[in-house]
């Protein structure tokens, strides 16, 4: 009797215990998120992973903390929900260059506009004359392998000259890097210059950078970095520790790649091949390769983020007067579409495309192509009405 | 986080201030408990089994223990949960904790004088907050003074936040994410009641320290009231040399149960220093209505509480900090059983229900013209059991969902609670 009252209470036991699992909240799948850590990482990177993950999401700065006094957001996490592309109200401007002879407006607050201020400072405005551009908070996904793309394989995607006659000529952005920056091995220089990446028009060099401006740029912190202020122009202490932006620099290289979702499905895979043949892989190129890392699960690589990171003339209508480096206005780099399918999901539920979400959709994105990308977009024109949604099925699968 | 009163004590020394109050009410445990509270709690109808208290008497409504002669009424209350929650599929696995101990003791100085202290050790003694320390003269029932450390009457749970009185394990997050609860202050005041008939009307009204800018400069990243009481400096002096005025008007009618309305408002930024303009004068104001009843012929007491809250953010900021906010809840207990249960005489079960919801950011994106959203929503059913009516045991299940400031897809977070607390 004894043993059939045990019996039954550990049965009821076992049922409460699976019962009240399945009230709880299922994890997403992971194809459907984009944050989290590349596989493979130990358990040491692990510790470094999250230490960035609660500096990057977590680690809100206030005028105490360091914030501005100017500035354009109060943490890494506000522009970047769920490691994903920004939202218009999270929008950065950036102003005061319209050639390659530089920024011109460094004086007045250039190339940053620092929008924002605590009480009793006033934000920077846009100096009459300067020529700016919106810029949308990119997604962050898959940072770690664009990283480590060698040199030499940007070089051989580059066709300047468009020697090949297909009216694609992407060019490797030649740029000059701060002294803090050390060129990753294998670097390629031209007079001083190195091959830079990061950014709209890829005018940053590495993740270490792109951090430590951001830092500065975004929310007024002051690093070994980048340790002048933005407000003052004067040299102060930093406000963060080098181990710190070093943990969020490790947290970006080594946020996973965005997994594509239903890819064997017909429809979808139908879609891809339409996007080769109308000349959208010749920028956004499939598949690019991984030098050496001592990460391990980065390190020589083979994968598909649709980007050829080179700087592409993107016509009249994508010109806004501004660029960086030694890039044209009209030169932006061409963006990874990988996650893209998952933009709404960092972006309350809709679409903001493009370099400053001026495209509320796929297809007007692709409309507004011009420039190199205006063969496809005539291509795309031409498509019936199932091909365009097999191809914007394909897209919104990466 | 040292309190005013600990600050710069070593730990050892603050446990001193544990050990002779434990001294004093270990003895008295025994003694006979005195109070009208007890039998409105053992007839679960708080509210209507005595028509004439109104929630602005919280503070005083609470079992008391004196021992002998002594001029001084111990009392106090303690609660301790356990948890285990998923956030989208992801838990922390379960966490014990004993999130307040608290301790309150009162006492007549003379006749219509009288002093009551609450002094809070929350989660293990990590914090040990003054919550209350207030004397109150009473010149008439409709004029009284109170002048010390008081909690400031807005919405109904600020002033009535004990443990034992709840049938659920959290407290509500309108009342304590949005409005500061427990928010208490430094400052002086009046307050009042008149009977007629049926009814009862009270109001009070005081001036007391209050917010600063940490409201709109914090790491929660929005605009957040609560932020404010982490600056025990308002104990000592106010922020900005400016009071921060509450006001309550309350009435209840014996069949119908009570509401109040309320107002909280100031200027919260320190616009000056050393006779040198900083930033011109910001204020907020908070409004509020709360109300609780007992529906006749179920018994199944409603109440509920709900905030309206709008600051002048500076132009500067961006639309991550709202300047309108608003929440509230909704709890609803249910007896189902009271009757002699395990033992004892007169236990009560019931089922219960929370409904909550708070909006941090009340507006559109001026880019966009979209929903600004960064809100929260939530659903707490569960069960408690009254052995007695100073102590409730409590089952809760959890599921809540809550938006970044953009409106993307939802964080879920569900769980369940049991916990037990207790006057002692």
């Amino acid at each position: 009797m004894q043993s059939i009252r045990t019996r039954y209470f550990l049965f009821t036991l076992c049922a409460l215990l699976v019962a009240c699992e399945k009230t709880l909240p299922s994890l997403p799948a992971d194809q459907d998120l984009l944050d989290g850590p590349v596989e493979g990482l130990n358990g040491e990177q692990n510790k470094r992973f999250l230490a960035g993950d609660v500096a990057f999401n977590d680690q809100v700065f206030t005028g105490t903390t360091g914030l501005g006094p100017l500035f354009v957001a109060t943490s890494c996490g506000s522009c970047h929900a769920g490691d994903g592309k920004g939202h218009p109200s999270t929008a950065l401007t950036r102003f005061g260059q319209s050639d390659d002879t530089g920024n011109q407006f460094l004086h007045l607050g250039g190339p940053q506009l620092q929008h924002r201020a605590l009480p009793g400072f006033a934000p920077e405005q846009i100096p009459v004359g300067a020529g700016f551009a919106k810029m949308l908070p990119p997604a962050n996904t898959g940072l770690g392998f664009l990283e480590l793309v060698p040199d030499a394989e940007l070089l051989t995607l580059a066709d300047p000259d468009d020697a090949d006659g297909d009216g694609v000529s992407g060019r490797v952005h030649w740029h000059l890097i701060p002294a803090y920056i050390q060129p990753r091995p294998g670097a390629v220089e031209q007079n001083g210059r190195y091959i830079t990446r990061f950014g709209k028009k890829a005018a940053t060099y590495d993740l270490l950078q792109q951090t430590a401006v951001a830092y500065n740029q975004d929310i007024g912190i002051v690093s070994n970095f980048e340790p002048f202020d933005t407000y003052s122009g004067v040299e102060l202490d930093p406000e963060i520790s080098n181990q710190t932006i070093q943990d969020v620099v490790f947290y970006l290289r080594t946020l996973k790649a965005p997994v594509p979702r239903n890819p064997d499905d017909a429809e979808i895979s139908a879609g891809q091949t339409i996007f080769s043949q109308i000349g959208c892989a010749k920028c956004h190129v499939p598949t690019l390769h991984t030098g050496p890392s001592p990460i391990g699960p980065l390190a020589s690589r083979t994968f598909h983020p649709y980007t050829d990171l080179l700087l592409h003339d993107m016509g009249s209508q994508l010109d806004d007067g501004y660029t960086e480096g030694t890039a044209a206005t009209f030169e932006w780099r061409t963006p990874a579409l990988w996650g893209l399918g998952l933009s709404k999901n960092s972006q309350g539920g809709q679409y903001f495309l493009l370099h400053d979400g001026r495209a509320p959709s796929i297809e007007s994105a692709i409309l507004l192509h011009g420039g190199e990308g205006d063969q496809s977009r005539s291509a795309y024109q031409q498509l019936d009405d199932h091909q365009r949604n097999q191809l914007i099925r394909f897209l919104e699968s990466l | 986080m040292k309190t005013l009163y600990t600050y710069g004590w070593p730990e050892s020394r603050r446990l001193f201030l544990l050990l002779p109050f434990l001294l004093l009410i270990f003895p008295v445990f025994s003694q006979t408990d005195s109070s009208a509270w007890l039998q409105r709690l053992e007839a679960l109808s708080p509210a209507d089994s005595v028509p004439k208290q109104l929630n602005m008497d919280a503070v005083y409504d609470r079992p008391f223990l004196q021992m002998g002669k002594m001029p001084v009424a111990l009392g106090g209350y303690v609660e301790g949960n356990t948890a285990y929650f998923s956030t989208d599929g992801i838990s922390e696995g379960f966490s014990f904790q004993l999130p307040r101990l608290t301790l309150f003791f009162a006492s007549t100085v003379a006749r219509r004088i009288k002093f009551l202290s609450e002094i809070e050790f929350e989660e293990g003694g990590r914090e040990i907050n003054i919550e209350f320390a207030s004397l109150d003269i009473q010149l008439h029932p409709a004029l009284n003074l109170r002048g010390g450390v008081l909690m400031n009457p807005i919405g109904a749970f600020n002033q009535n936040h004990d443990g034992p009185k709840w049938d659920f394990i959290s407290r509500p997050v309108s009342a304590t994410q949005l409005l500061p609860a427990t928010w208490s202050n430094v400052g002086f005041g009046l307050y009042g009641k008149w009977y007629t008939g049926d009814w009862t009307l009270g109001y009070e009204i005081y001036l007391t320290n209050g917010f600063d800018e940490s409201i709109i400069n914090n790491e929660q990243n929005r605009t957040f009231l609560p932020a404010a009481k982490a600056n025990n400096d308002r104990f000592e002096e106010s922020s900005n040399g400016q009071p921060l005025v509450t006001a309550k008007l309350s009435l209840r009618q014996f069949r119908l149960g009570e509401i109040g309305f309320s107002y909280m408002g100031g200027i919260y930024n320190k616009f000056q220093e050393d006779g040198l303009a900083l930033d011109r004068k910001r204020r907020l104001h908070t409004y509020a209505v709360d109300f609780n009843t007992t529906l006749p012929g179920i018994g199944a007491k409603l109440t509920g509480e709900w905030a309206w809250i709008t600051i002048d953010v500076p132009e500067t900021y961006g639309q991550q900090f709202g300047s309108r906010q608003q929440g509230g809840f909704l709890d609803v207990v249910q007896p189902v059983f009271r009757k002699k249960m395990f033992g004892w005489e007169k236990a009560v079960f019931s089922v219960v229900c929370r409904l909550e919801y708070v909006d941090w950011n009340t507006g559109r994106f001026r880019e966009t013209g979209g929903e600004i959203a960064d809100d929260f929503k939530a659903i707490v059913p569960g069960v408690s059991f009254r052995p007695t009516a100073q102590t409730v045991l409590r089952l809760n299940y959890l599921y809540q969902r809550q938006r970044d400031i953009l409106g993307n897809p939802p964080a879920s977070t569900a769980g369940w609670q049991f916990g037990v607390s207790s006057y002692f």
